[in-house]
């Protein structure tokens, strides 16, 4: 019987596997293919103060090995979540974690606040680093100053554990890490989408409404995996890896580079079940080389 | 309570090519089950596993489902790479589906209502079977069906066996020349028009009915990733300004429920 038992600071999950913020709604509707109880934990879609309609269509085009997307925050805000989303959720047994998001940093704080009184809600996930809104995510997330300003304000207002997802559209991905471990995160994720662009040359005009997007889907993996290497080796708070993963492989890859969790993302939308194979693969290496513990494999390389 | 989804492997059971343009491919469980039940409208969600350039799964609408041999017959157009590994599909293959997604068409309570079904390009797949669910409730469905030319039209025999078959070819190569909403079938009045094609012809279907008074349902096909709900992707502007998936509150949609 393997390990597959991980901790994040003072939360505890029961196997690594996470699932991507924005890829996996609100869990539920991945209900007929995944059993959510087996889930490590899932982490909801962004979630923001007020309802946000997102960008104009189109928001999606499809890229070597992954896509660009610019949804932009679509949700119906955090008094939603609470009323509507958050009642039938608490019935699984996985950790829910809530990413917030916000266009300044009084809006990350009143939508931790008022999580606060969610007791299920045991971790949130701050969104510092999505590319696809005109105000607050990646501007924050882009400068080591911006990065802990939203990370110490948070931090006062939510007790419980907080993640800090970063972006990888920086020179030095390491240095924002320290940056938000300083300023008192718990644990970081990375890597938020790459920013990127496609272009219809038949039609002579971008994809996407918004022109840019961000990139995600396997062919960011061997990125997502150097910089969760960088970061290990930066910070001493736990690291979440995601960026690619699309079986139990790539997950492990993230896990030997230094990552104590993962999360699945774009590749939900392949296999809307690929997160229970994902852990069945984890457990059969980790049997089949005789590991015990699947944190005997966290950072070694 | 929404309908449960299902992810299974089917197998190519056959693979006819119309033109060069279309495919229509006929898939059976790989385990021999029973297809779940399927609504005219609904569409799947099919993997493209062995194209280099193919990463997402194409959402495809259900053209018919032949309970008899318990087939799923999907109408594909090549638009790219993905499309084209799926209508060159070799009979045996095995192809992994989603299915059934969507909010499929709204059928009227009273049979013997007079119901018009509108269909363009490819968009005429999903009126097959609508065409004959609406048979099945004692309607005698009507198709109207618009292409560039003769030989662009679909299916046409299984339509014609299905019911009373307009035609419109913008070269007047079949039927009346011109564009659907010029067909003279439009002089009679229909208590409920169906539509499926370009959006341009969708959008003039609509407002026509709309002059008309005429009950109205269209059905999108915005790009999408997940068909799930999960990933927002695939939204379309509803009356209210607000965006909703077309994958989930969709593909149908009444007129009423879009700022057409």
């Amino acid at each position: 019987m393997v390990n597959l038992s991980v901790r994040l600071g003072d939360l505890t999950l029961s196997n690594p596997v996470l699932t991507a913020s924005g890829t996996f709604g609100y869990g539920e509707e991945y209900a007929d293919f995944v059993d959510l109880n087996r889930l490590g934990g899932f982490i909801v879609k962004g979630t923001t103060l007020e309802p946000r309609e997102g960008n104009d269509y189109p928001r999606m085009a499809e890229t070597p090995s992954g896509m660009l997307n610019a949804v932009g925050l679509q949700n119906k805000g955090v008094d939603h979540f609470i009323e509507h989303i958050y009642p039938n959720i608490t019935k699984y047994s996985s950790e829910i974690i809530v990413n917030v998001s916000g266009k300044c940093v009084d809006d990350y704080v009143a939508v931790c606040e008022k999580l606060s009184d969610l007791e299920r809600i045991r971790a949130v996930e701050i969104n510092i680093s999505c590319p696809n809104v005109k105000q607050g995510g990646m501007a924050y997330g882009t400068t080591c100053e911006g990065a802990a300003e939203v990370t110490s304000a948070v931090r006062k207002a939510w007790k419980r554990h907080m993640m800090v997802k970063l972006s990888p559209n920086v020179t030095s991905i390491a240095d924002i890490a320290r940056a938000v471990e300083g300023a008192g995160a718990d644990s970081v994720s990375l890597i938020n989408t790459l920013l990127g662009m496609a272009v219809d040359v038949e039609r002579r005009k971008p994809y996407l409404s918004t022109i840019t997007g961000g990139v995600s889907g396997a062919a960011v993996k061997p990125i997502a995996v150097r910089m969760v290497w960088q970061v290990a080796k930066a910070v001493a708070v736990p690291v979440v890896g995601l960026g690619g993963i699309m079986n139990g492989r790539d997950a492990l890859e993230f896990i030997m580079a230094g990552a104590r969790a993962i999360e699945v993302g774009t590749a939900n939308f392949i296999d809307p079940s690929v997160t229970m194979k994902i852990i069945d693969e984890i457990t059969d290496f980790c049997e089949r080389q005789g590991v015990k513990d699947i944190n005997e494999l966290v950072g070694i390389i | 309570m929404e309908k449960k989804k299902y992810k299974i492997d089917m197998r190519v059971v056959e693979n006819t090519a119309l033109g060069s343009q279309y495919g229509l491919l006929k898939l059976v469980p790989a385990s021999g089950s029973e297809l779940p039940a399927i609504e005219a409208g609904q569409f799947v969600q099919v993997e493209v596993s062995d194209s280099k350039t193919t990463y997402l799964r194409r959402p495809i609408s259900v053209n018919f489902v032949d309970k008899a041999n318990n087939s799923l017959w999907l109408l594909i157009r090549n638009a790219g790479e993905g499309t084209r590994h799926l209508t060159s599909a070799p009979t045996g293959k095995l192809i992994n589906v989603i299915l059934p997604l969507g909010r499929g068409f709204g059928i009227p309570d009273t049979a013997g209502k007079r119901v018009l079904l509108v269909g363009g390009g490819v968009g005429v797949a999903p009126l097959l079977y609508l065409g004959h669910e609406l048979r099945k409730k004692g309607f005698a469905p009507e198709f109207l069906l618009g292409a560039r030319s003769a030989s662009d039209l679909l299916m046409l025999e299984e339509f014609e066996a299905t019911g009373k078959t307009y035609l419109s070819t913008e070269d007047g190569s079949a039927g009346e020349k011109g564009l659907v909403t010029t067909n003279s079938v439009f002089d009679y009045k229909f208590d409920k028009i169906y539509c499926c094609g370009p959006m341009p012809m969708m959008k003039a279907v609509a407002s026509l009915a709309r002059r008309k008074e005429t009950d109205c349902e269209v059905s999108l096909e915005n790009k999408m990733a997940c068909g799930l709900g999960a990933c927002l992707c695939c939204v379309e502007k509803n009356a209210d300004g607000h965006n909703v998936c077309v994958c989930t509150e969709g593909p149908v949609f009444n007129i009423n429920e879009l700022p057409w």
